[in-house]
């Protein structure tokens, strides 16, 4: 696409800078970060590989690579039976399937433990009817972080996912049928390779997320990577320690990326028209894909949910009062401001990485999605090294001049802002790209021959075929933002409180419970824009 | 068509007044500066919230707070240098302080009325941060399982009649290390790392991530005896007066119980020093000093200040007289020698 899309808008040859300005702007903190390897402390290293460093790794590829095996699964299955076929229920779980992403890891990972641990109702009940001592497996362990990490990251999978068998429509299925592969060779030979690059921008994302997550590994206690970059800086008080482990995270992170991307070369995929029919189920597989989806739906969603509905009615006197109305004012200005510039450099970024074809514009705008994949805190620190330097220098020439001293960019809002740019840019980029590789040369260039002009193109054509792409990327950054901890604990300008911050101070002390009204009060604000996405694709 | 165009102008159009109504916000803000004092804390909003209150209406100065965890602070105040906004920083735990003081933020208060309120070992000797709270970390065991006379140490929960019947927190929390870093200071290393291996031997399932869970888990059964911080007790007994769970408090013919801080100290670039030392003077008054403890069931710094009720009825008891900085200065042997002990 990118030559013909050069032929059509050739008033964009300054068109690069869309692509290099966002990139410096992720390049920067995680520069800094990796300037950490000019000040190494043997000491810690050498602790670090003495006692558990390889365990750390083992322990993080092994979660890894059980996410990444559980959002597929759950993710895909779910995609597939929700936009190819007609279940009982189907049209409740087509929106209600992404509501886990609401809920912030940490929140399920808590209600996980309470539920299934040895205080919790379900061993409490096993130990009533069969006394003590029968076997249950170790809940604080693999497969309980495993499990918490499937069920709140898989709606990125299934988000994409079902976008991408959407647009496939039923006509690839129903060739492939014709041409004599059963209904799960043409799923796995036709549909699945079609869906990939979605698939893979989606797993892409709940990985990152995986390996930056600190909040639920810390509650099962299960040492990854992160484990140990927390140990370096809140332990050791060694932040240069940190930061270099963060680097190693991050080139793991794209090393990963690179591959599938290098996987997947020169496979392009252009798919066409929709097909909205669903093929009805009837009996047993209607019954049995209504089950799925439910008992997905069920702890995903549902019981989570429940606990903390059940702890907010006890303690909602206390946390309702005159302070909840700024952190929801607060929380939704953030997240609204911050959906509305990452959306629009996400889609400056895609849509120019289209346009040119030289390799280092692609590698530029792998970089600028990496911010993704580092621990919240590290990047926060990374951003706020950066905008300190700024800081200082301008301090420095006001002085120097005798003005009069400028604001502080750290503790503003503009440097909060850029934190959720650098940090959810692959959030938004991940949905916008997909949707653009879908998009057939032969539509523009229809477009321009019936006299259309080359900005009209892009408005009135590619814009609008986006639209999907780009409200599942808003949805997606605005709920992200809402969650994120450390960045906003960090730079947040004075009294900018957020419901996250809330969760952290109220977690921090163990005060789980209380922290349900804010816990709610985040999932009820990420079911809007849900509901928004679900009206509009039942309009059509 | 024409419609969704209107409706993206519009979009667009929002977003972008709203990033221009934001960045006048931010950068009007700091100009309006009357009277203030600038807080980084790492204690709780609704610990600090009504002490600054009332520290507002008493002297007509400013208090700005922002919370986060101790080390992003330090980290903060750290990183800006000459230009920060912190006059003072509030941290949990000795170790916290005693970081931010080697790292030359904090500077050297003279205050006789600090000096007079705050006893010796729960300040600085050099005097760059003082107590405000105390919390003692001791034991906590099942009543119904448990009687105090088979109790006696931190130590002797190490030995074989509590095999399988022990519960502790993770190693990474900083309460723990604090009390490794003074078991070495008290036993020395050698035997410090044999007392923490030989809890690691009887621990009765994983460690917990956090002290209330823990001591669920004692009153549910599945051990018998954990170490906590005596705040959290206090919570649950709120919640269930007649939880069959009982502090202990251990090494009282040694050492005395394992005491630690949360207090705080004014930077080294504070713009508004004076009204820093003067939050920091009215926060160790007797006044204050009943609240603070009292907002977290804690034990007041001031010696004078008798703790809140709840708290005095779980008994009086020797505390460990150490100097509390030792929890930062040991705190990087704590962590590797609870690394090397397999204590995660």
């Amino acid at each position: 696409m990118s030559l013909l899309v050069r032929r059509l808008f050739p008033f964009i040859g300054g068109g690069r800078i869309a692509v290099v300005m966002p990139a410096f702007v992720v390049l920067v903190p995680l520069f800094v970060v990796g300037l950490s390897w000019l000040d190494i402390d043997a000491s810690i290293w050498r602790h670090l590989l003495d006692t558990n460093f390889f365990e750390i790794v083992n322990n993080t590829l092994v979660l890894v690579a059980g996410v990444a095996v559980g959002v597929f699964v759950i993710g895909v299955s779910l995609a597939w039976l929700t936009s190819m076929y007609e279940f009982p229920g189907r049209k409740v779980f087509d929106f209600a399937l992404m509501l886990p992403l609401a809920i912030p890891t940490y929140v399920l990972a808590f209600v996980f433990v309470g539920i299934f641990d040895y205080t919790g109702p379900v061993q409490g009940l096993l130990r009533d009817l069969f006394g003590r001592g029968h076997w249950f497996p170790n809940v604080r362990g693999t497969l309980g972080v495993v499990t918490v990490m499937t069920l709140v990251l898989y709606p990125y999978v299934y988000m994409l996912a079902k976008s991408a068998f959407q647009a496939q429509g039923r006509g690839v299925m129903e060739a492939a049928r014709v041409l004599g592969k059963g209904p799960w060779g043409s799923f796995f030979s036709v549909a699945l390779p079609m869906a990939r690059p979605a698939i893979a921008a989606g797993m892409a994302l709940a990985l990152m997320e995986t390996l930056a997550d600190f909040g639920a590994v810390s509650i099962f206690n299960y040492d990854t990577f992160t484990s140990a970059i927390y140990k370096a800086w809140y332990g050791f008080f060694n932040i240069a320690t940190a930061a270099q482990l963060a680097s190693i995270l991050l080139l793991f992170a794209l090393s990963a990326l690179l591959l599938e991307g290098r996987t997947r070369k020169g496979k392009k995929i252009i798919q066409q028209h929709r097909v909205q029919n669903r093929i009805p189920l009837r009996g047993v597989n209607a019954w049995l894909s209504s089950v799925w989806c439910l008992v997905i739906l069920v702890i995903a969603f549902i019981v989570p949910v429940g606990q903390l509905i059940v702890w907010g009615i006890e303690i909602s006197a206390e946390e309702l009062n005159s302070r909840y109305w700024d952190l929801l004012g607060y929380s939704m200005l953030l997240a609204l401001s911050a959906a509305m510039i990452t959306l629009l450099t996400a889609f400056l970024l895609a849509y120019f990485s289209r346009v040119y074809s030289e390799t280092w514009i692609k590698g530029l705008t792998r970089i600028a999605t990496l911010g993704y994949a580092l621990p919240g805190s590290v990047l926060a620190v990374g951003i706020m090294i950066s905008f300190t330097v700024i800081d200082n220098t301008s301090t420095f020439i006001n002085e120097s001049i005798g003005w009069a001293v400028l604001p502080l960019l750290v503790g503003s809002v503009v440097a909060l802002l850029l934190a959720y740019l650098v940090r959810f840019m692959a959030v938004a980029f991940g949905p916008i790209d997909t949707s653009l590789e879908r998009i057939k040369p032969s539509i523009p260039e229809a477009g321009k021959s019936l006299g259309e002009s080359s900005l009209g193109v892009l408005w009135r054509i590619i814009l609008p075929m986006l639209t999907p792409g780009l409200l599942t990327a808003g949805l997606l950054v605005f709920v992200d933002v809402m969650k994120e901890m450390p960045a906003t604990l960090l730079l947040r300008p004075f009294g900018w409180d957020t419901f996250a911050v809330r969760i952290f101070e109220l977690t921090s002390e163990g005060e789980w419970q209380r922290a349900a009204i804010p816990g709610l009060s985040l999932v009820l604000i990420g079911l809007l824009p849900v509901m928004i996405l679900m009206k509009r694709s039942s309009r059509k | 068509m024409k419609a969704y165009l209107n409706q993206v102008k519009r979009y667009f159009g929002l977003s972008l007044a709203m990033c221009a109504f934001i960045m006048g916000v931010a950068g009007v803000a700091p100009l309006w500066a009357s009277e203030q004092v600038v807080v980084y804390s790492s204690r709780k909003d609704h610990l600090i919230r009504p002490l600054f209150e009332q520290f507002e209406q008493q002297t007509g100065i400013e208090v700005k707070y922002i919370t986060d965890k101790a080390a992003p602070l330090i980290s903060r105040i750290a990183v800006e240098g000459k230009n920060t906004s912190a006059d003072m920083l509030i941290t949990v735990d000795a170790g916290n302080l005693w970081q931010a003081a080697e790292q030359g933020l904090l500077v050297k208060v003279e205050s006789e009325i600090l000096d007079d309120q705050i006893p010796a070992h729960l300040r600085d000797p050099q005097g760059r941060w003082y107590g405000l709270s105390v919390r003692a970390r001791t034991i906590v065991y099942a009543t119904d399982r448990v009687t105090p006379a088979e109790l006696s140490t931190y130590e002797a929960l190490g030995e074989p009649q509590w095999k399988g019947r022990l519960c502790l927190r993770t190693s990474k929390k900083v309460y723990n290390q604090s009390l490794v870093a003074t078991m070495i200071e008290s036993l020395g290393e050698t035997q410090a790392e044999a007392v923490v291996k030989s809890w690691v031997a009887n621990l009765a399932t994983p460690v917990f991530s956090n002290d209330s869970k823990l001591m669920q888990s004692i009153s549910a059964g599945q051990c018998d005896v954990g170490i906590v911080n005596s705040y959290y007790f206090g919570r649950l007994q709120d919640k269930d007066a007649n939880i069959p769970l009982a502090l202990y408090w251990p090494n009282q013919k040694d050492r005395g119980v394992h005491i630690n801080i949360s207090g705080a100290g004014i930077t080294r670039h504070s713009k508004n020093p004076e009204n820093a030392l003067r939050l920091l003077e009215w926060l160790a008054s007797k006044k204050a000093q009943g609240e603070i403890a009292a907002l977290n069931k804690e034990f007041p710094a001031n010696p004078n200040v008798p703790p809140a009720p709840q708290v005095v009825s779980w008994g009086t008891f020797k505390a460990d007289t150490i100097n509390v900085e030792v929890a930062g200065k040991l705190q990087v042997d704590a962590i590797k020698l609870m690394d090397r002990a397999g204590y995660r």
